[in-house]
């Protein structure tokens, strides 16, 4: 059911009239290209600003990619377009993925299009509020720490952080390279795993890809009578916790229990160090992955009297402060003095939780447990960096462990959505989406009778 | 012996002469074309490339460990070396810095008089090469361009062990490293163009005292010439220092071409913290055994296994060996010539005498960058076999031929070398010298014999040179007699 050629560029209108208040796009194309095939021909899609796009520009909400055109396409983008999609738009994001509100975008924040008050969660926030508002019926996020999966669960929509390697990095701006991974965000599972069939896949410009055949489409169906599924009591040590998520997450266990699984409690204790892991992880990993950004090549440049200076001035004109702060941490914890006590140690304690987490799979079909302790908050309501860092305890195991894992829009706390995590085995993301069809079947019958906030499916 | 002993360390880094770049498709023979036409997103550095290892230069890697007896691992990493330069692009130099692809291995060196001695290489590792920054003229003054064309060119980068006691092993040791590198075809090994670069940490150590300098990094020592001059110069410097009784600064010096000294560049303090770290973008490269014994069994002869067997096989003297075999190119020269003429002693001595001086004279790496063919070697050992020309003449006409390419009876012909048969000549030449120098003559009739080198040399100089002295020999001795 995709648009035309002629059709195009009012859809392209109609996004910028319905963006005014949302702004969940950094870029909206004028002219957007519509392939002449594939599957999915003329269905439109957003992608976050992270993810490079030949020849629209790609700004990472930064002020020192402000300009920059991108020379080549990312693999995904590649294949969206030889599957007949149509790059619609670059969503707004926290500058360079940094973020769990959007509101560390360089150039505006993003409203949740549920509660313009509220954020709409970060990092991926603009691919978020696009798919929420119904601007778009799909988007692609990136997840590092949970910035698909935590904007999701703040707007009501499912968002999937793939099996790391399942789908290519190439032509992601790197964040953080050992955690980040491309994702589908959209308001069904179906969706997802259509676009999932189409992005995921060895790419040989990642060597870091696998290879391995998933249908992600087969089993979608089939539900989850006989599956065992383990539920996270860790969650509830958290402080932060909110009732009514706490609320939402035994109504959750109900609902798959109703759905023919059995649900056992488990304990991981590892996970609650896994902020402090990623804390570290993530910003050694930024501090070698930004220094490209130095004016000499492209991007901003701010002249200096020498070359020291020009990086220097450059560098702190043309990036915001929660990414200053995070180059900062990284060039410390991987400096020569502090490697072994930081960054070797994290590496350690990373393999720890992992080996938690994959044991506890061995004995369930996967794992569940909220994708964020609270709702969305107000915008600006949170100020300093660590409330939001804590934010991401629930969401944050996944990249560490390279698990795909999906938000599923679950309960509400007042008018606000709330969002349950399905954590599966490495390769095993057409199960994870299996599950999340089962509860999205069944939440759909049993509240309100309408198929979840659907608008528009991706037909052929 | 001398009261200080010196210790150097080299680093050495090879450029792999590989079809494409290190992790991404561009050439990496092109390097010298029109800056910046041998580029993509991936070796510039642009946001969102990822790298992809090239087989060919593992492989590359692994033949160069291989015949530098190194230890092959099957498993090794790569890692992130972290500083900004504008010839970098990524802010990071991809290299193998916590697994190294190899090592503990060795390179054995031999002096002119065959006294030997194992140098110890502590690792070998992979990684890219950086950018070229080009200063700019007057009109953009105190601008630098950079050039990528060179950025993302395989490398691999040999340390050596502090096994190396004196300049001259040292440029004995980077002769035989690029010997062999040129011997597997993974390297021009030319170090002029950068194909072969080389850093020296050196010290020296007072043998009365047993007190040691500090450690001196020389970069830059870019030309072949060099690495002697550069490390004599800079043992010397240290020597006076401590001579005087001061302290040596741990430090980093250049060496400086044009005033021939070294020069300070940075401190210790100054260093770079290089924030090594693994590279996430890249996963560990895991070779089978299997590999790594094709990879050996498909090693062609090196220097030293050649040199033995041309001692063996063509009976040649130790030294003449060594020589021939240091370059792979002379010595398949060699050893076409001598199985073409049968004559291999011969042969040797054209090519270590003649033929080397004129290559050296004139800058000339290979010999066949030369006109010289072994098939010229044959027709000249028949001219000198058949008495056409004599060996002086064929001595001399050597550098014609490797000038020009002429064959040897060509240029006989042209000059008119051939050799003066003509006993009547001769004696007539021997007859005018008698009648013009009655003295020498005489001082024959008392008795001095040795007189009779003056007539020869008369023949000789008469001839050009092309007179048989035998013949001379005979001729004049029978009309002095006579007289």
């Amino acid at each position: 059911m995709g648009y035309k050629k002629d059709q195009i560029k009012d859809f392209a209108e109609e996004i910028k009239e319905k963006d005014k208040d949302i702004k969940a796009f950094i870029t909206i194309v004028d002219d957007p290209e519509v392939p002449e095939s594939g599957e999915y021909k003329g269905v439109p899609i957003a992608i976050k600003d992270n993810i490079i796009t030949e020849g629209i520009k790609t700004t990472c909400a930064s002020k020192i990619l402000e300009n920059y055109i991108p020379p080549f396409d990312a693999t995904v983008v590649k294949k969206l377009k030889e599957a007949g999609f149509v790059i619609i738009g670059k969503t707004n994001l926290d500058e360079f993925a940094m973020g769990s509100s959007t509101e560390r975008s360089a150039f505006f924040p993003t409203r949740n299009p549920i509660d313009l008050e509220r954020i709409p969660g970060g990092s991926s926030g603009g691919s978020a509020a696009a798919v929420a508002a119904d601007m778009v019926p799909v988007a692609l996020g990136s997840d590092t720490g949970g910035s698909i999966r935590q904007p999701s669960a703040f707007t009501g929509i499912y968002g999937f952080k793939p099996t790391y390697g399942l789908v290519s990095r190439y032509g992601l701006v790197a964040f953080a390279s050992s955690l980040d991974q491309i994702g589908p965000m959209a308001k069904t599972v179906d969706d997802i795993a259509k676009v999932m069939s189409v992005i995921a896949g060895k790419d040989e410009m990642d060597s870091t890809t696998v290879d391995v055949n998933i249908d992600f489409l087969k089993d979608l169906n089939k539900g989850i009578k006989g599956m065992k599924i383990g539920a996270i009591k860790t969650v509830f040590d958290e402080q932060g916790l909110h009732e009514d998520v706490a609320n939402a997450f035994e109504e959750f266990v109900k609902v798959i229990e109703e759905l023919g699984a059995e649900v056992e409690w488990v304990d991981v204790p590892s996970i609650k160090y896994s902020v402090a892991v990623y804390y570290i992880i993530a910003p050694s990993e930024v501090s070698s992955n930004l220094s490209r950004f130095d004016g000499v090549r492209y991007g901003l440049r701010i002249k200096g009297e020498n070359i020291k200076e020009m990086y220097m001035k450059t560098r702190n004109a043309g990036f915001g402060e929660e990414v200053k702060r995070r180059i900062l941490l990284g060039t410390f914890t991987l400096s020569a003095t502090y490697y072994e006590a930081y960054f070797s140690k994290a590496q350690k304690v990373r393999r720890k939780i992992s080996d938690e987490l994959y044991n506890s799979l061995k004995e369930f079909d996967a794992l569940i447990l909220p994708t964020v302790p609270t709702p969305a908050p107000k915008i600006g309501e949170i100020k300093d960096p660590l409330t939001y860092y804590l934010m991401d305890i629930f969401t944050i195991p996944a990249n560490l462990a390279g698990l795909p894992a999906i938000n599923v829009p679950f309960g509400k706390s007042g008018n606000l959505p709330l969002g349950m995590q399905i954590m599966g085995r490495r390769f095993e993301d057409a199960k994870v989406l299996r599950i999340a069809k089962a509860i999205q079947e069944s939440t759909t019958k049993n509240k309100d009778g309408k198929t979840h906030g659907c608008y528009r499916e991706i037909k052929s | 012996m001398s009261r200080y002993r010196t210790v150097i360390g080299l680093e050495i880094h090879v450029q792999l002469s590989t079809k494409t770049k290190m992790f991404c498709s561009c050439s990496a023979e092109s390097f010298d074309a029109e800056p910046n036409t041998n580029i993509c997103p991936v070796c510039t550095g642009q946001p969102g490339v990822l790298p992809v290892i090239n087989e060919q230069a593992v492989e590359y890697a692994v033949k160069t460990s291989l015949a530098l007896n190194f230890d092959v691992h099957e498993y090794s990493r790569f890692d992130r070396k972290n500083y900004f330069y504008p010839d970098l692009p990524k802010g990071y130099q991809i290299t193998q810095y916590f697994h190294p692809i190899a090592t503990n291995g060795w390179i054995e060196i031999e002096d002119e008089d065959g006294n030997k001695k194992k140098i110890r290489l502590r690792r070998l590792h992979m990684e890219e090469d950086a950018g070229k920054l080009i200063h700019a003229g007057n009109s953009m003054k105190g601008e630098s361009l950079v050039d990528y064309n060179r950025a993302g060119v395989p490398l691999v980068e040999i340390v050596t062990e502090p096994d190396i006691s004196s300049p001259k092993e040292a440029r004995l040791f980077l002769e035989k490293l690029r010997s062999i590198v040129r011997y597997l075809g993974v390297s021009s090994g030319d170090m002029e163009k950068g194909a072969l670069r080389c850093d020296a940490n050196i010290s020296v150590v007072d043998e009365e005292t047993g007190r040691s300098s500090n450690r001196v990094e020389i970069k830059n020592i870019n030309s072949f010439k060099f690495v002697e001059k550069a490390l004599e110069y800079e043992a010397k410097r240290i020597r006076e220092v401590l001579e005087k009784g001061e302290n040596v600064p741990q430090e980093t010096r250049g060496w400086n071409m044009k005033e021939k000294k070294t020069i300070s560049m940075r401190s210790k303090e100054e260093e770079n913290d290089y924030r090594y770290f693994p590279e996430p973008d890249l996963p560990p490269l895991v070779l089978s055994k299997e590999y790594i014994e094709k990879i050996k069994q498909s090693l062609p002869e090196l220097p030293d296994q050649k040199k033995e067997r041309f001692m063996k096989e063509y009976n040649l003297p130790r030294y003449d060996a060594t020589v021939l075999t240091s370059d792979k190119d002379l010595a398949s020269f060699f050893e076409e010539a001598a199985k073409l003429t049968g004559k291999p002693k011969d042969v040797s001595n054209y090519i270590m005498s003649q033929v080397l001086r004129y290559m050296n004279e004139n800058n000339i790496e290979s010999i066949y960058d030369t006109k010289i063919k072994p098939e010229h070697f044959k027709e000249l050992f028949e001219l000198v076999d058949s008495g056409k020309i004599t060996t002086n003449i064929a001595k001399n006409i050597i550098k014609d031929i490797l000038k020009t390419g002429k064959s040897p009876s060509e240029i006989v012909k042209e000059k008119g070398l051939e050799v003066v048969t003509d006993e009547n000549k001769i004696a007539e030449i021997i007859k005018k010298a008698m009648e013009q120098n009655p003295d020498a003559v005489q001082q024959y009739k008392n008795g001095k014999k040795s007189v009779i080198g003056f007539f020869i040399g008369a023949v000789m100089k008469e001839t050009k040179g092309k007179a048989d002295p035998k013949v001379v020999q005979k001729i004049a001795a029978k009309l002095l007699e006579e007289e």
